[in-house]
């Protein structure tokens, strides 16, 4: 079982996004995506720095892909895109505007897809898949009943730990939980580093804010089923980064590693943020 | 282009009333589900059966109206016979377009029937042009949804560079996620739109009468309450009111309702083709009111776009019928992004 690190999905300072991937540079990981998924807007790195960050993890022995933006709506956001995909570079696709421009050079399918079925993971293959991360509500059983309809070489990744991307708006609810919008949001995203975390009326952890994007509170954390994954056939597993001190990001990366090395009982620390770790597939039900 | 002129009221019909409302009441095109959980609005009692589809269809077509069959949520694979036979079936039923979102039901229906049309669900979360070019280079959709996350500059922008008909929702109950990108209701009660045709399922909803008022909960999670004498609207995730930055607020969006009334010039001079209303969970009485303020307000401004205003008569009767009696332009509008 293969490891790795999916992007960023904060906004995190620029010194605090290099050191990140500096010390990813010695991490038991086999691959790192790069680059932004929820909004275009957040400019702290610009590609030259993601190219630079690329260039020193595939020294590293790092696969390094870049992933794109989820919602694609202006132009210039076409644009830029665009310009990745000319790069000679692997892309991550989250959006069929990906799909379109890599005009056959090989991809990661990105779990904004939406593959439910082997027509359609076969369809993406023959158009240039060569990995699919698994969309983040199907369960193992459904994981499983692809698995069963790949085309030869697919790898299959699923997002083993991290809070899970659920939902994305044109509003951005960072900004209107502060009172503000879209177009004068501040970046106030920022703020929130692990995301903004909505509570029920009961005090009860639900969802985990994050500009445009919706989270779930919870992380998931399926480090209990690494073997059950790869008997099934899942070939990596992504680890979702958050700055959370008290689980420190190192210390999950490598319990993973020690789970994907077949040892038992490995010691990922407790999760510190609310809502505490869920195990997939989707859910854990009720409040 | 038929003859009530360049843009077409799309009104939806879960049921044969609500159709014969729609047809009776001025659409130009009804959509449908069947009775089979593959499409987005697969709610207790609603939908068609491929009988009354037929009934149906004969209806509308002798009163030149055209009906779509929407076939849109995202097939597992154990689902997957399921999906085609019902292409299949809405084929028999002489359907004049299939809407669908799956790219491999795509592939199946424009293979299998390269001549009925195939229109692009807004659960494909198509929102650009370039995307747009991947399922009409692929699978030669005739038109597409575009999801509520464009204003309208960029629903302007979005057609011209676009080879495909483009269809927008004008009123109704307001997605405020992209559309087949949304898992909320997966994250709480296990069943979505994509892989269910379900958001906040019926049989997930408990409503709890306490003193202080009204508690509603999906799968056990307080998703809202009401004081006394509040209204209470259904409990969806996305318009729930939770504690956020320190206060309780609708953290996400308010009870609202979309409503385009007041921006139909714009949408027409930006080429938009098709207006859709959403609700096929609604009642009869519900669609041909809404069909027949729409299909007045649409009729006037395409005789007259520079001087058309909305009729208080017809923007008081959409007003009635929106949620929390109140509504937005949504994403069409800038700030309210």
């Amino acid at each position: 079982m293969k490891l790795s690190v999916g992007p960023l999905l904060y906004y995190w300072e620029r010194a605090e996004v290099f050191e990140f991937y500096r010390a990813l540079e010695r991490a038991p990981v086999e691959c790192v995506y790069l680059g932004e998924v929820v909004c275009a807007k957040r400019r702290a790195l610009k590609q030259s720095d993601w190219a630079a960050i690329a260039e020193d993890l595939a020294a590293a022995g790092k696969e390094v892909i870049f992933t794109t933006l989820a919602l694609m709506e202006a132009e210039s956001e076409l644009a830029a895109l665009a310009r990745v995909v000319a790069g000679n570079v692997t892309i991550e696709a989250n959006d069929m505007a990906a799909v379109q421009l890599a005009g056959g050079k090989p991809f990661v399918a990105g779990p904004h897809l939406n593959v439910y079925n082997g027509q359609t993971l076969r369809l993406l293959g023959a158009l240039g898949a060569r990995r699919w991360v698994v969309p983040l509500e199907l369960d193992t059983a459904a994981i499983a009943e692809l698995l069963g309809e790949r085309p030869q070489g697919m790898e299959c990744e699923v997002f083993a730990y991290g809070r899970m991307p659920l939902a994305f708006s044109a509003r951005c609810f960072s900004a209107r939980v502060r009172r503000t919008n879209k177009d004068d949001c501040g970046f106030v995203c920022a703020e929130d580093r692990d995301g903004l975390t909505v509570y029920t009326r009961e005090r009860k952890p639900l969802f985990a804010l994050n500009g445009v994007q919706t989270q779930s509170a919870q992380v998931r954390n399926l480090i209990g089923c690494v073997s059950e994954l790869e008997a099934a056939g899942v070939g990596m597993l992504r680890l979702s980064p958050h700055s959370n001190a008290a689980a420190p990001f190192a210390e999950v990366i490598e319990a993973f590693a020690q789970a994907a090395r077949g040892e038992q009982a490995p010691r990922c620390p407790p999760s510190a943020l609310p809502g505490g770790y869920c195990f997939g597939p989707v859910l854990e039900r009720g409040g | 282009m038929d003859e009530r002129g360049p843009i077409e009221l799309v009104c939806p019909a879960g049921s044969l009333p609500a159709l014969h409302a729609a047809v009776d009441n001025g659409a130009d095109a009804v959509y449908l589900g069947f009775r089979d959980g593959l499409n987005a609005r697969n709610f207790p009692g609603l939908n068609f059966t491929a009988a009354d589809a037929r009934s149906g269809i004969e209806y509308a077509h002798g009163r030149g109206v055209r009906v779509f069959v929407a076939l849109n949520v995202y097939p597992r694979p154990k689902r997957w016979a399921a999906a085609t036979a019902a292409v299949d079936a809405a084929v028999e039923a002489g359907a004049d377009a299939l809407i669908l979102a799956d790219a491999g039901l795509l592939g199946y229906a424009a293979q299998t029937y390269p001549q009925v049309n195939r229109h692009l669900s807004v659960q494909a979360s198509a929102s650009n042009w370039c995307a747009l070019e991947f399922y009409r280079q692929h699978f030669g959709i005739r038109r597409a949804v575009l999801p509520r996350v464009l204003s309208v500059a960029q629903v302007r922008r979005v057609i011209e560079r676009s080879g495909v008909e483009i269809e927008v929702f004008g009123f109704g109950s307001l997605c405020i996620m992209v559309e087949g990108r949304c898992a909320l209701s997966a994250h709480v009660t296990g069943e979505s739109p994509n892989t269910h045709g379900v958001c906040s399922p019926a049989h997930a909803v408990r409503w709890q009468e306490l003193p202080s008022g009204r508690q509603v909960r999906l799968s056990g999670v307080l998703i809202d309450e009401f004081a006394p004498g509040e209204a209470a609207g259904y409990p969806t995730l996305c318009k729930g009111r939770f504690e956020a930055n320190g206060s309780i607020m609708h953290a996400l969006e308010e009870p609202t309702s979309l409503n385009v009334l007041d921006i139909l010039p714009q949408l027409l001079t930006a080429g938009v083709r098709a207006i859709k209303v959403e609700g096929r969970q609604r009642s009869p009485a519900y669609v041909a009111q809404v069909t027949r303020a729409l299909r007045a307000a649409l009729d006037a401004c395409q005789r007259d776009p520079a001087g058309y205003r909305p009729l208080l008569t017809h923007a008081a009767a959409l007003e009635r019928l929106t949620e929390g009696r109140t509504q937005t332009l949504g994403a069409y509008s800038r700030p309210w992004q």
